[in-house]
């Protein structure tokens, strides 16, 4: 859960600065997605290097999960078959070779692909970080702005001392909270699950299921389904939603500070452009670039925080599984996901960097 | 940033020390929030230390002295003012004891990233090179990464599935480490990158200053600014990924020691049946001590960033003149 101050970041030298070099100081925005692109590639290698040496420290996965329950030669006989007694060096470039293959190993409890794992619920996933994301944008970025254009009067103060509450609070302890009062209190909303039991087993049994329930429960055209399906996803993705919305707020109230202050701003308002006009469009398209920047980590962090938020809510998606497979001392499955996510995360950070790109010309030359 | 002008050297030295030097400096409600954030972490250092007078009964106990164990979910009453859970605990005294383990962890995960951080990162920005660049990637790739996922595969290998209460301790806060040793770095690696061209480090270099001695002596020195700004804001998150690693079960056993995260993850199923009181309280000693270092952090940033350090100050300035002239012009009348 890192919140870094979102100003530190926006001030942060080393990687445009390392891109920069890359990029061999121009060449086009073409030439900066290639290199951009490139860049996925270290970046993968070395968390997956990371996490294999790491998890290697503790012997092997065999061992750590079922050591104390099986006699010393039925260990062998499992670590022999699973190849864990050839050099650690060897495993390595054998596990990089699958990688490169697209196979990130088998779960060593219910013998299960890692990528089937992904495909089966990375879509509960993505589902849930896209509704926090929209959760985060919706109220952040208003809330931002007015904060910046209203700087020091009350509502700045509320909404800044809102944010550092948000970010201050644990997501599961956000999502019992709601939970509390929402579900077991007020019983508004339902407790737990991405949807009523018959539901989900209407949804999962659909031919060519997505795994993302709102996209699955459209397709029916099932006011009832839809709204069982919805109504699920509300506390969820505020509480992950919540924790982004912090983060957003004070980069936006901090960026529109900075422009709201600058020249070209107070020529605009001399020249009568109206207030609100102002803040839409003069202040705030500058800032946009440094929210875009910071959107990629987000994401990352939105992932982190979902292995808590499904966690909490019950939410069978990958985070529900990461769990389930850690207090099953599933390693192998628990090095799978996290390998896997490395790759999701760096993809998503190379997007997000051309869009920033995009936008901002500075960014690539 | 820091700004080094806030500090004058020729003060005594207590009124050069970090906090104290932005406390003098701030005014109004940073200064409120500052004063705020002290007193809440001095607080829970103060628990912390003197969880056993605090507590009326241990983290792990389950009996009062008469032999009779404690209610199961009991509700707050006298004997437990903030109730018991369903294993029996009473959730007052793990509450109390948790601020121990969170002080703890906090206090060597912060110190051992800072020195490890801080000696690579000064490594690298001074001599660069192949090193550099090897290192700087894979501080950049560990930062994109969620630290949550990084903590708990660092907290497999660390803990190994042991949960005594040293060892917990040691492996939530190597966890953590992990995680936040590439912040310190890029940030000093930046600052030694530029004091590396620096005239003083040039003229020190002709000299044929051994290069350790430069690195600790010139470029340490200086490069050091903006620690206790990382510091505050790193705590709070070392204190949000312990507790997430507790939920996740890679915390403290329950009779090793308290451990507020995993007080909530039992408390998890608690709610369905209206009992609040098992994760209301350790939830918000996570909330309230993450606020106060929050604040602190964030006091120091506003204090120390010179953008919204002095609008508060000047305006007042403005004011006060204003009235003065109101004054005299009152007085001429």
């Amino acid at each position: 859960m890192t919140l870094t101050n979102p100003e530190a970041i926006e001030t942060e030298p080393t990687k445009p600065q390392a891109q920069r070099r890359a990029g061999g100081g121009g060449g086009g925005l073409g030439r900066y997605v290639l290199v951009r692109f490139l860049l996925i590639f270290p970046t993968v290698f070395i968390l997956v290097t990371l996490v294999f040496f790491l998890m290697r420290v503790i012997g092997n996965p065999i061992t750590a999960s079922v050591g104390g329950r099986l006699t010393p030669s039925q260990l062998q006989e499992r670590l022999h078959a699973a190849g864990y007694d050839r050099p650690v060096l060897v495993q390595y470039f054998e596990y990089l070779g699958n990688i490169v293959r697209g196979d990130f190993g088998t779960t060593s409890t219910d013998n299960r692909p890692i990528t089937e794992i992904i495909v089966t619920y990375g879509g509960a996933t993505a589902e849930l970080v896209f509704y926090a994301l929209i959760v985060a944008l919706l109220l952040g970025i208003p809330l931002g702005m007015l904060a910046a254009y209203l700087r020091d009067k009350w509502p700045d103060v509320l909404f800044r001392a809102l944010a550092i509450l948000t970010y201050a609070t644990p997501v599961f302890f956000g999502g019992l909270l709601l939970k509390l009062v929402f579900s077991v209190w007020l019983g508004w909303l339902p407790l737990s699950d991405r949807a009523s039991t018959r539901v989900s087993l209407v949804l999962d049994n659909i031919p060519g299921a997505t795994g993302i329930y709102l996209i699955d429960a459209l397709r029916t055209g099932n006011g009832q389904i839809i709204g069982d399906v919805l109504l699920h996803a509300v506390l969820p993705a505020l509480t992950l939603g919540l924790l982004t919305a912090g983060i957003f707020l004070r980069l936006v109230r901090a960026n529109m500070i900075g422009s709201l202050g600058s020249e070209y701003v107070d020529a605009a308002r001399s020249r009568g452009v109206r207030e609100a006009r102002l803040v839409r469009t003069h202040a705030f398209r500058p800032a946009l670039v440094p929210i875009i920047t910071v959107m990629g980590l987000q994401i990352a962090m939105l992932l982190g925080g979902s292995v808590l938020t499904e966690t909490t809510f019950g939410w069978r998606g990958l985070g529900f599984e990461l769990n389930q497979y850690l207090s099953a001392r599933d390693f192998v499955a628990v090095q799978g996901i996290v390998a896997m996510l490395a790759v999701i995360v760096a993809v998503t950070n190379f997007v997000v960097d051309v869009v920033a790109a995009l936008i901002d010309p500075r960014v690539r030359f | 940033m820091a700004d080094t002008s806030l500090v004058d050297r020729h003060e005594p030295l207590w009124k050069r020390l970090p906090v104290v030097v932005q406390l003098r400096k701030s005014t109004g409600w940073q200064r409120a929030m500052l004063i705020t954030g002290v007193v809440i972490c001095a607080l829970y250092i103060v628990v912390a230390v003197a969880a056993p007078l605090i507590a009326p009964y241990g983290f792990g106990q389950l009996q009062g002295a008469d032999g009779q164990s404690f209610p199961r979910t009991g509700a707050p009453s006298p004997e437990h003012i903030w109730g018991t859970t369903v294993g029996g605990f009473d959730v007052f005294s793990r509450v109390v004891y948790g601020a121990r383990t969170a002080v703890l962890v906090v206090i060597v995960a912060v110190v051992v990233s800072i020195i490890i951080g801080v000696l690579l990162g000064m490594v690298s920005g001074y001599l660069g090179g192949w090193l550099d660049r090897i290192l700087v990637v894979v501080a950049d790739a560990i930062y994109a990464f969620p630290s949550l996922l990084l903590a708990i595969v660092v907290s497999i290998v660390v803990s190994g599935g042991n949960s005594s209460y040293s060892g917990g301790i040691i492996a939530a806060a190597i966890s953590i480490t992990v995680v936040y040793v590439p912040q310190y770095f890029r940030v000093v690696r930046a600052e030694a990158v530029r004091l590396r061209n620096e005239a003083f480090v040039e003229s020190a270099r002709v000299l044929g200053t051994n290069p350790w001695r430069i690195m600790t002596r010139h470029v340490l020195r200086n490069s050091t600014r903006s620690l206790p700004l990382i510091l505050t804001l790193n705590a709070s998150d070392a204190i949000l990924t312990l507790a997430g690693l507790g939920f996740l079960g890679f915390g403290i056993g329950p009779t090793a020691g308290a451990e507020w995260g995993y007080d909530l993850s039992r408390a998890l199923s608690d709610v369905a049946s209206g009992v609040w009181w098992t994760g209301v309280f350790p939830g918000v000693a996570i909330v309230v001590l993450v606020l106060g270092v929050t604040f602190v952090g964030e006091s120091l940033n506003d204090i120390s960033d010179p953008r919204l350090r002095a609008r508060r100050r000047i305006k007042d300035l403005g004011r006060r003149r204003a009235a003065a002239a109101a004054s005299t012009e009152g007085a001429a009348a």
